[in-house]
C-alpha cells in the first residue's frame, strides 16, 4: 500500500480492491451499536481544508472518529492563511504539532501532490479533493457503491467491476469526481462513457481511457449506473450553456430517461445536487438513485483508506473484531 | 580602467570555423588572422575555444525599478555576463511600469553604471501596460535612452486598434512594437499549455489558438499599415507556420524564441512543481521541434531568454499560485548548444547570427551584434563546447534561482567575455 492518496490514478487493481473489501469489513462496524475501532488510538489526523465543504470534511470526521484518531479540524477561512501564510507553512505547523496524516481539500489543482513530494512535510498526505483535478476517495466511494449494488457485498468481495458500463453526465471540465471516477472505473475494469455538451468536455479527453458522447438518450439503454454530476448555473454565464432550461432538456435525467435505463441500473450523483437542474425530485428520491448510500458509504471507504495508509501491517478489522487483544500486540 | 591594453585571443575558432587569433587593443577588434604579434598583451590561450560576438538579448526582466527582491539592473547585468551577453533589453513591466522617458532614463543611467552589459530599455506600448492609451513613445525616444523597441510583455496588446495606432505611430522613429501574442478572454485563468496533459492534470488551459489568433491578426495589422512587427516567445507550431506565411508575402515580421520552448515540454508540468511555469506556456514535443526548425531556417529570427527572476517564494508554493517565469540568461546558450548546434540544426555561425547579429538589428541598437573584424567594436564570447556540466543555481550570478535546468546536464560554458575591449568574465568567473 503507498503512503500517500493523491490520485486514483496511482490505484493499481489490487490496490483498489483491497480497499474495497477492507471498506465492506468497516461497513459492518457501522451495524454494530457501537461504531467504534480503537484502529488509530494515538493517531493524530488534521482536516486541512482550504475549500468550502460540508460532506467531505464530515464524512472524514467521522471515519477518523470510528477509528479512534484524534481530530483536528482546520478551515482556512478565518486562519492564518486568509493572513498570507502559505500552504508550505500552514503545513509545517501542523505537523509541528504530531500530526500522523494531513487530508487536505483545496482549490489549486496539484496542491495535495505538491504536500506530498515537496519535502515540506513527513506526514501521509490523503487528497480530500484538489480543483478541477483529482478526489479519489469520491471515486472510491462511487465503485463501493457500484460493486456493492450491482455484484453484492459479499459476492463483491474480491472482485472489481470488469464489463460494467458506467455514463458520467455533466460539467466533465471541471469536475475532480469525473476525472477520478474515469480513473479507478477503467483500473477496475468497466467501460466508462462521459457525456456532456461539447463545451464542457476538456481538449485532450481523447487520451482518457473512456468514450465520449453528446447524447445522453443514445447511451441510456446500455448503461449499468448514470451518475450525474452538478452543474453549477454559473457556468451559463460562461457561454458553456445556452440556459439552464436547455441543459436540463438535453442532459437532465427525468422520470422518462431513467425509464429507458436497464431495469436494474442505478443512479448515482455525488452530490450537492441541484434538482431541476441535472436531476429532478422524481429520479432522485427514487429507490434507484443511490445518493444516501453514497455518503453512508462514503464513511466506510475513508475509514479503509485511512487504516491502510496509517495502519500499515497491523491486523485486518475482521481479526481485530474477533480478537480485540491483539491489536496491540501487533501495533508497531 | 583607462590604461590602454591589449589583448590577444590566440587560436580560437571563430564562428566555430579554424582557429584564428584576435588582437583587441581599447575598445576595438585591431585585428583578426593567424600568427598575431603578442608584443604588450595579454594573452589568452583559446585553443579548442569557439568565439562568438557578444551575445544580445532582446528580452530580459531586470525588475528594477520595483522588484529589486528578485534581480536589480546590476545582478541581472551580472547573470547577463555570465552567459556571455553583452547587451540586454530591459523590458518594460516594471513598478512603475517603463512608460515614460524619467523611468526608462533611470534603467538606462542604471545599465551605464552596472557596467556588465549595455541595457537598452524596452518602452511599454501603453499607459500602465493596460493597453488603453499610447504611452509618450516618442519621448522615450527621444530620451537620452533612445528607446526604440515598445512592448506591453506580460500583457498583449489586445485591442486592435491601439495596436494598429501603435504598429504605425513608432514608424515615425524607425522603432519596432513587440507583441505579448495571448488573447486575453482565451487565457483566462490560465496555468498550462491546454492539451493532453491540462485534460489529466486539472490545470487550466492556455491553448495555442491564444497565441496564434493575435499573431495572425498582427502581421496582416503590419503589412495593412507598412510597419514592422516583432513576436515575443513563439511557442507553437502554429505561430511557426503563420510567421512563415506572412514573411513569404514580405510583410517586416521578425519573431524570437525562448531557449527553455525549444527543449521542455508540458509534460514536465506532472510535477506540478512551479520552477516550470511559465508564459506562453511549455508545449508540446511537436511543437518544441516545430520550433527548432524555424530557428534553423530563419523563420525564427532570433533567441530571446525571456529571463524572468522570481523569489523562492513565489515559486515554493502550489502550482496556481505560483509567478510565472524562469531565468535563462545564464543557461541560454547551454540549451541552444544543446537543442540546435549537437543536433546539428545551427552551426556556430548560425547561433551568432540568431543570438547576435540578428537581436541587434531587430532592435537597432547601436555598437552590438557585429561581425568579429578590424575596427569592430570588441564585444566578444569565448564558449567551450566541450564542457558539459550540472546546472547549480547556487552559482549564479542572478539574484534569483528559479531555473528548469535545475541538477541538469548541459553542455558548454562561457568562459570569457568582452564588453567593448574589457573581461566581464574571465575564465568563466565575473571579472
Amino acid at each position: 500500500m503507498m503512503r500517500h492518496l493523491i490520485s486514483a490514478a496511482d490505484l493499481t487493481r489490487d490496490d483498489a480492491v483491497l480497499i474495497l473489501d477492507t471498506a465492506e469489513e468497516m461497513a459492518r462496524v457501522a451495524d454494530r451499536p457501537i461504531k467504534k475501532l480503537p484502529t488509530l488510538r494515538g493517531r493524530t489526523v488534521v482536516n486541512l481544508f482550504f475549500e468550502d465543504s460540508t460532506r467531505t470534511r464530515i464524512s472524514f470526521e467521522a471515519a477518523e472518529k470510528r477509528l479512534s484518531a484524534d481530530v483536528i479540524n482546520f478551515t482556512a477561512k478565518g486562519s492564518s492563511v486568509s493572513k498570507g501564510e502559505s500552504l508550505k507553512d500552514t503545513a509545517q505547523t501542523l505537523e509541528a504539532m504530531g500530526v500522523d496524516a494531513v487530508v487536505i481539500r483545496h482549490g489549486a489543482s496539484g496542491a495535495p501532490f505538491r504536500l506530498a513530494t515537496s519535502g515540506w512535510i513527513d506526514a501521509a498526505v490523503i487528497n480530500a479533493g484538489d480543483g478541477t483535478h483529482q478526489h479519489p476517495t469520491q471515486a472510491l466511494l462511487d465503485a463501493f457503491t457500484l460493486r456493492r449494488r450491482l455484484v453484492g457485498p459479499d459476492a463483491g468481495l474480491g472482485q472489481d467491476l470488469a464489463g460494467r458500463r458506467v455514463t458520467i453526465v455533466g460539467d466533465i471540465l471541471h469536475s475532480r469526481v469525473a476525472r477520478s471516477n474515469v480513473d479507478l472505473l477503467h483500473t477496475l475494469g468497466a467501460h466508462v462513457t462521459l457525456v456532456a455538451p461539447p463545451t464542457l468536455v476538456p481538449v485532450g479527453v481523447e487520451n482518457w481511457p473512456c468514450e465520449v458522447s453528446y447524447s445522453l438518450d443514445k447511451v441510456l439503454d446500455r448503461s449499468d449506473a448514470v451518475m450525474m454530476l452538478r452543474v453549477q448555473r454559473e457556468r451559463m454565464n460562461a457561454a458553456y450553456f445556452p440556459t439552464e432550461r436547455e441543459y436540463a432538456r438535453r442532459y437532465g435525467l427525468d422520470g422518462e430517461r431513467m425509464a429507458k435505463m436497464p431495469a436494474d441500473a442505478i443512479v448515482m450523483h455525488p452530490g450537492p445536487m441541484v434538482r431541476g437542474m441535472e436531476i429532478t425530485a422524481e429520479v432522485a428520491d427514487s429507490p434507484r438513485c443511490t445518493v444516501v448510500e453514497q455518503v453512508t458509504n462514503g464513511v466506510s471507504v475513508r475509514m479503509a483508506v485511512l487504516y491502510l495508509l496509517l495502519g500499515g501491517n497491523e491486523p485486518a478489522v475482521a481479526q481485530n473484531r474477533s480478537a480485540p487483544a491483539s491489536e496491540e500486540n501487533h501495533a508497531s | 580602467m583607462t590604461a590602454h591594453t591589449k589583448t590577444l585571443i590566440r587560436g580560437a575558432r571563430l564562428l566555430g570555423g579554424e582557429p584564428q587569433d584576435v588582437l583587441i587593443d581599447g575598445e576595438t577588434v585591431a585585428a583578426v588572422g593567424t600568427g598575431l604579434d603578442a608584443e604588450g598583451a595579454r594573452v589568452i590561450e583559446a585553443g579548442g575555444l569557439v568565439l562568438l560576438p557578444g551575445l544580445v538579448d532582446l528580452h530580459t526582466h531586470l525588475r528594477e525599478p520595483g522588484r529589486e527582491d528578485s534581480e536589480t539592473v546590476l545582478t541581472g547585468t551580472r547573470a547577463a555576463a555570465a552567459g556571455g551577453y553583452t547587451a540586454v533589453h530591459a523590458m518594460a513591466n516594471t513598478f512603475p511600469v517603463a512608460d515614460t522617458a524619467g523611468v526608462v532614463e533611470q534603467v538606462w543611467r542604471l545599465g551605464k553604471e552596472s557596467g556588465y552589459c549595455d541595457v537598452q530599455p524596452v518602452g511599454a506600448v501603453t499607459v500602465g501596460l493596460e493597453g488603453k492609451h499610447l504611452a509618450e513613445l516618442g519621448a522615450m525616444h527621444d530620451s537620452a535612452a533612445n528607446v526604440r523597441v515598445f512592448s506591453d510583455d506580460g500583457k498583449c496588446v489586445d485591442d486592435a486598434v491601439i495596436m494598429r495606432r501603435a504598429l504605425e505611430y513608432v514608424k515615425a522613429f524607425d522603432g519596432v512594437v513587440a507583441q505579448h501574442a495571448q488573447e486575453p478572454r482565451l487565457t483566462e485563468g490560465a496555468q498550462m499549455n491546454e492539451g493532453v496533459v491540462s485534460a489529466e492534470l486539472g490545470l487550466g488551459g492556455w491553448p495555442a489558438v491564444a497565441e496564434e489568433s493575435i499573431i495572425a491578426r498582427d502581421v496582416l495589422l503590419a503589412a495593412h499599415v507598412g510597419s514592422r512587427v516583432h513576436i515575443c516567445h513563439l511557442s507553437t507550431a502554429g505561430s511557426v507556420e503563420i510567421v512563415r506565411w506572412a514573411k513569404s508575402k514580405g510583410w517586416n515580421v521578425t519573431a524570437e524564441v525562448t531557449p527553455h520552448h525549444l527543449l521542455l515540454t508540458d509534460e514536465l508540468v506532472r510535477t506540478y512543481n512551479p520552477v516550470y511555469k511559465v508564459n506562453p506556456p511549455l508545449r508540446t514535443e511537436a511543437d518544441v521541434l516545430a520550433l527548432r526548425a524555424a530557428l534553423a531556417d530563419g523563420t525564427i529570427d532570433c533567441v530571446a531568454t525571456d529571463h524572468a527572476p522570481h523569489p523562492h517564494e513565489d515559486k515554493d508554493c502550489e502550482w496556481p499560485a505560483a509567478a510565472m517565469g524562469m531565468v535563462g540568461l545564464e543557461t541560454a546558450l547551454s540549451v541552444v548548444q544543446q537543442t540546435m548546434v549537437d543536433t546539428g540544426l545551427l552551426d556556430w555561425a548560425g547561433v551568432a547570427d540568431r543570438m547576435s547579429l540578428r537581436p541587434a538589428a531587430i532592435s537597432g541598437i547601436a555598437g552590438q551584434g557585429r561581425p568579429v573584424a578590424a575596427g569592430e567594436p570588441a564585444n566578444l564570447t569565448l564558449v567551450d563546447p566541450d564542457y558539459r556540466g550540472d546546472v547549480d543555481p547556487a552559482g549564479f550570478a542572478s539574484r534569483s534561482r528559479n531555473t528548469p535546468y535545475e541538477g541538469r546536464e548541459l553542455p558548454g560554458r562561457v568562459t570569457h567575455t568582452f564588453l567593448r575591449g574589457r573581461a566581464t568574465v574571465v575564465d568563466g568567473k565575473l571579472a
